[in-house]
């Protein structure tokens, strides 16, 4: 929806609009496919019968970055990963959410003090939404990380650009 | 047949090129000269006494105190059993230790006797730095013919697994952070 | 001139014209050779495996795998911790057989050490492995379905390996990276029930196995595609170092529980499944999945004797000096058989607590290494289910 953000004045009232853009967003959040490592079998578990993720509209996972709305970080980044990481992240359409899943992906978990080859944390990457703590998270963590995503969304006003100040202060 | 007998095998087959033994412990194994090693390979292999047909793993060791690498080469020999239901049974297991030069590590290339070797060998330069020469894998550059890297990316600066291996700041411009001491660096 | 050409000229000249002839000639049938990258991120690769496919048209001429994607140094950590410490590390090798993957670590350093493990502690080893190897198939079989375009037969899957998980989860808290088998034992002893809890898992999860061979394994699509596919070899599959349930769907009955037996295995009746090509070739991508559903099968045969034998042995569970064990100056190399096949830790010690260099031999990692050889001159639709049927998982090929 670039087309509509930041085109309005800061005080217009879009409420409602945003509102409906918002419920639709949240409840159709589409994750990529894109397991790394131990939290991908976690992940898989949310996706199957007993935890079904599909109760939140985040079920239908995609196999392509073009298509999907959240890449689920899910596992060890390594170096050799982190450009592929970073190249999947440019390919998906906005607007896109990254979610880091596990210690690992925080912050390098049990591998940041002799792991040579292990990115401390993929948001050295990407930029991440929601971080979901465990090594590994259950699925219940990651279903709430997926709320808490909701709530994120339901915040979000068309009439604001979402990397407002974000860009700037990659540009400088 | 035991380690023992396995030994004195090799020793009057190839009396010149086994440097040691080690039969105590829980791992008996056999020193053997590297110029020297695809030919006892190979007899370990066709010799039908022996048939070792199945290569387990290649562990690369850095003795750091002996100036020396250390290939470790554990071996099965897997037979058939008596009837074509029965199971497979290993009648021996043995292991071979080829030691070089930590400045000059060079090791001919066992490839050709188990293609499972192809890839211990990649691991072992990768990550010890250990260089088999004739490797079916290799590459020339300015470090000369050798493997090429397996896990570590293939513009990765040097071997892992030594002792003496210096951690990355940062590689591509992602910083590494070491030691919990370090403030982590802002992106 | 392009392999299909090639093919066309020497096997079937007979329906050439002419006309053809002179077209191949001259070069007009002509197909172009292209490079397909397979992965890192792509659905049926199993994690983070990146092919480079060499195609021409839609035959395969070279795939080169290229791993490493998940390179979590798990060796050099090793060097660094005290061999108690590195047990969650061996849980996160090969993250969907964890308890296995604790048991051949804690194997290898009773055996450098000489520690003791009791009656009990063993059986109870046994009951996880198994159960876990039942676990582990389940994921193997289910992703299986869905490289093959069913997806139901995941969900099925899942459903069962949750109650796995739960019985798992009243005996240590965790669901995936257990570290419950240690070295000298187990942490603690299984809960009240656990063995009511188990047997009525069992007897709920026997009769599934025919399910899902009606379901999956039987099923037409399923066999046309994996029938005859792939096709490894006896001898390839010896001088690649193939273990596993790859080696036995080429016919070798090579089991390390009965080869070198460990954990009182010796003590348990139960057989082991080979491809026998009932659906097409011997050794063929069928087989080598049908093998992990009769395995599935043989641990349910395990799993029975072993509660009968937990029921009465009673004693302790851990041998305490194992949080505090000193390395000799020695080495071990010492092999245990894992749902993918052998999994190895080389440890040595040098009269530290902390051991001097420890090397895993992930039995993915020899698994893949054949990759090249069977993917060679298979059609492009068969990648996946070559790829798949070798069941790999990344965590353990790149460690």
């Amino acid at each position: 929806m670039s087309w509509i953000e930041n085109r309005f004045e800061e005080g217009l009232i879009v409420t409602s609009l945003d509102w409906a853009i918002n419920w639709g967003r949240s409840s159709s959040i589409w994750p990529m496919t894109f397991g790394l490592a131990c939290c991908a079998i976690e992940m898989m578990a949310v996706g199957a019968s007993r935890f079904d993720i599909d109760r939140f509209g985040a079920g239908a996972f995609r196999a392509t970055p073009r298509q999907s709305d959240l890449m689920i970080v899910a596992g060890t980044v390594t170096y050799k990963m982190a450009s592929r990481v970073k190249r999947l992240y440019h390919q998906m359409p906005e607007p896109k959410y990254v979610m880091a899943m596990g210690a690992c992906t925080i912050g390098g978990g049990p591998y940041f003090k002799h792991g040579y080859h292990v990115v401390k944390g993929v948001d050295l990457v990407v930029p991440v939404d929601v971080y979901v703590p465990g090594c590994p998270p259950r699925p219940e963590a990651l279903l709430e990380g997926i709320m808490r995503l909701q709530d994120k969304i339901k915040h979000q006003s068309i009439a604001r650009d979402r990397w407002r100040g974000v860009k700037e202060a990659a540009l400088t | 047949m035991t380690a023992e007998a396995i030994v004195n095998l090799l020793k009057t087959r190839f009396p010149e090129v086994i440097r040691g033994a080690s039969l105590e412990g829980c791992h008996p194994h056999v020193v053997v000269d590297a110029s020297h090693w695809p030919a006892v390979a190979r007899f370990l292999r066709d010799e039908p006494q022996l048939g070792f047909n199945l290569l387990r793993c290649i562990s690369g060791v850095d003795c750091l105190e002996d100036r020396e690498l250390a290939a470790v080469y554990d071996l099965y020999s897997a037979r058939r059993g008596a009837t074509p239901d029965a199971n497979w049974i290993a009648p021996h297991e043995f292991a071979v230790t080829v030691r070089v030069p930590r400045d000059a590590p060079r090791i001919p290339s066992v490839a050709d006797v188990w293609p499972a070797a192809d890839w211990h060998e990649r691991e072992a330069y990768d990550l010890l730095g250990i260089v088999f020469e004739n490797h079916p894998d290799s590459i020339d550059d300015v470090d000369g013919p050798h493997p090429r890297r397996i896990l570590c990316p293939d513009d990765w600066a040097g071997h892992p697994l030594r002792k003496d291996y210096e951690f990355p700041l940062e590689y591509h411009g992602i910083p590494a952070v070491t030691e919990y001491g370090q403030t982590r660096p802002q992106h | 001139m392009s392999i299909v050409a090639d093919t066309l000229l020497e096997s079937r000249p007979d329906v050439l014209t002419d006309l053809d002839r002179e077209a191949i000639e001259q070069g007009d049938v002509r197909t172009e050779e292209m490079l397909v990258n397979m992965g890192p991120q792509h659905p049926s690769t199993h994690g983070v495996l990146r092919i480079v496919l060499r195609t021409d048209g839609e035959m395969v001429l070279e795939a080169i795998p290229h791993i490493g994607y998940l390179h979590r140094c798990a060796e050099k950590i090793g060097e660094n911790l005290a061999p108690y410490q590195y047990i969650p590390y061996t849980d996160r090798m090969d993250y969907l057989a964890g308890m296995n993957n604790n048991l051949a670590f804690a194997l290898a350093v009773e055996r450098l050490t000489g520690l003791e493990v009791s009656k009990r502690a063993q059986i109870i080893r046994v009951i996880f492995a198994e159960l876990n190897r039942i676990a582990s198939h389940l994921v193997s079989m289910g992703a299986y379905g869905l490289d093959m375009g069913a997806f139901t037969p995941f969900l099925y899957a899942f459903r069962e390996r949750e109650y796995i998980l739960d019985l798992f989860e009243s005996a240590c808290g965790a669901r995936l990276t257990y570290s419950y088998i240690t070295i000298g034992g187990v942490t603690d002893d299984v809960p009240e029930r656990f063995i009511d809890i188990c047997r009525e898992f069992l007897d709920y999860f026997e009769p599934k196995i025919a399910e899902y061979n009606n379901l999956l394994s039987y099923n037409h699509i399923f066999v046309k595609r994996t029938a005859n596919v792939g096709v490894i070899s006896a001898g390839d599959a010896l001088a690649y170092g193939l273990t596993g349930p790859c080696l036995r769907g080429s016919g070798v009955k090579w089991d390390l529980r009965k080869v070198h037996p460990d954990c009182g295995y010796e003590e348990y009746e139960f057989d082991v499944p080979v491809g026998r090509g009932l659906k097409g070739t011997m050794g063929d991508c069928w087989d080598r999945y049908f093998v992990r559903i009769c395995e599935m099968e043989q641990s349910v045969r395990i799993l029975r004797q072993a509660l009968r034998r937990l029921e009465g042995t009673p004693g302790e569970v851990r041998n305490k000096a194992g949080k505090t064990v000193k390395l000799p100056s020695d080495a071990v190399y010492y092999e245990i058989e894992n749902p993918r096949g052998q999994l190895g830790f080389y440890v040595v010690g040098d009269g530290s607590t902390i051991p001097y260099r420890v090397k895993a031999r992930g039995p993915s990692f020899c698994n893949l290494s054949i990759t090249n050889a069977v993917v060679k001159d298979c059609l492009l639709a068969d990648v996946p289910a070559i790829v798949g049927s070798i069941d790999v998982v990344m965590g353990e090929v790149d460690r």
